[in-house]
């Protein structure tokens, strides 16, 4: 994957500080519609009692991932040192297969763009799409 | 043969009449030629593609991105026998254009996101859903006549 350049990471900053009072909401939408639209991401959370859009459950983990995106921001500069406790969770604890990172990242830019039209240009989506790509890359830097 | 519920072949018939293919069409391929330019390796004759400004403004792009979209409402004409539907438009693409498959995907992926940013709240879970499965439908068969 390709690294950020110094315009993808400037674009990001610009559109974090336009969308992050919305953070939760984004979140919930995303992990909402991803557990709709792309049923097999349902395998990780069997032990769920409620899956559906409004479930507490779906909000809570809405919030923790787009804490964590708040938390990439803040190290865009070095996300793969930055990010290593997420990593070693989700490759030692959760271990979710990393195809479904690319899935929930599809997710949060379709929420951003159903809440932000005006904003969510093609610029700003390259920069976002390639910001996630590497959170993603990140994530899963320490699964082997 | 794919099933498609009442409700699935509503929501995708839904979705497409309240499209302007003048508009989305466009929308959609510029930007994925923006967000996955490497996708601009099949357009090397449409003229400027510099930059994100000079794909939004070409004419080419904008003509072919309406192209593409009267391409996907075979689709929603045809939802039981989409394989048929797209099985020349298969072998163009594979024996003619030679595009890779996987490019398919792009388009789709910004193709949701455009009728994302359309319809806004009424692009629910439910409906992604919908047009998720229709638009992996239309790529599948896309693919089939490649050997």
């Amino acid at each position: 994957m390709t690294s950020l350049t110094a315009k993808d990471k400037e674009a990001v900053k610009a559109i974090w500080a336009i969308v992050s009072g919305k953070k939760d909401d984004i979140g919930t939408d995303a992990v909402a519609r991803m557990l709709t639209v792309y049923p097999q991401t349902r395998t990780y959370f069997s032990h769920w009692k409620d899956l559906s859009p409004t479930s507490p459950a779906v909000r809570k983990h809405g919030v923790t991932v787009m804490a964590g995106v708040a938390d990439a921001v803040s190290k865009i500069d070095d996300l793969k040192g930055g990010l290593l406790a997420l990593s070693e969770l989700h490759a030692f604890t959760l271990r979710v297969d990393p195809a479904n990172f690319k899935i929930l990242s599809h997710c949060i830019l379709v929420v951003m763009a159903i809440m932000f039209p005006k904003e969510f240009t093609p610029e700003i989506h390259v920069a976002m799409d390639k910001f996630l790509a590497a959170v993603a890359l990140a994530l899963a830097e320490k699964y082997r | 043969m794919v099933e498609w519920t009442e409700c699935e072949r509503a929501t995708i018939k839904d979705i497409f009449a309240k499209l302007d293919y003048d508009s989305v069409g466009p929308a959609a391929l510029s930007r994925c030629l923006i967000v996955y330019p490497w996708t601009q390796r099949y357009f090397g004759n449409f003229g400027n593609l510099y930059n994100a400004a000079a794909i939004m403004g070409n004419p080419n792009v904008a003509k072919h991105g309406t192209i593409i979209l009267h391409g996907l409402d075979r689709g929603v004409k045809n939802m039981d026998n989409m394989k048929d539907t797209y099985a020349e438009l298969s072998v163009l693409h594979s024996e003619k254009l030679h595009v890779d498959p996987d490019n398919f995907k792009l388009i789709s992926d910004c193709l949701t996101i455009v009728v994302a940013s359309r319809m806004g709240k009424a692009f629910t879970g439910e409906v992604q859903a919908a047009l998720q499965k229709f638009l992996a439908v239309v790529v599948s068969s896309l693919g089939r006549q490649y050997h």
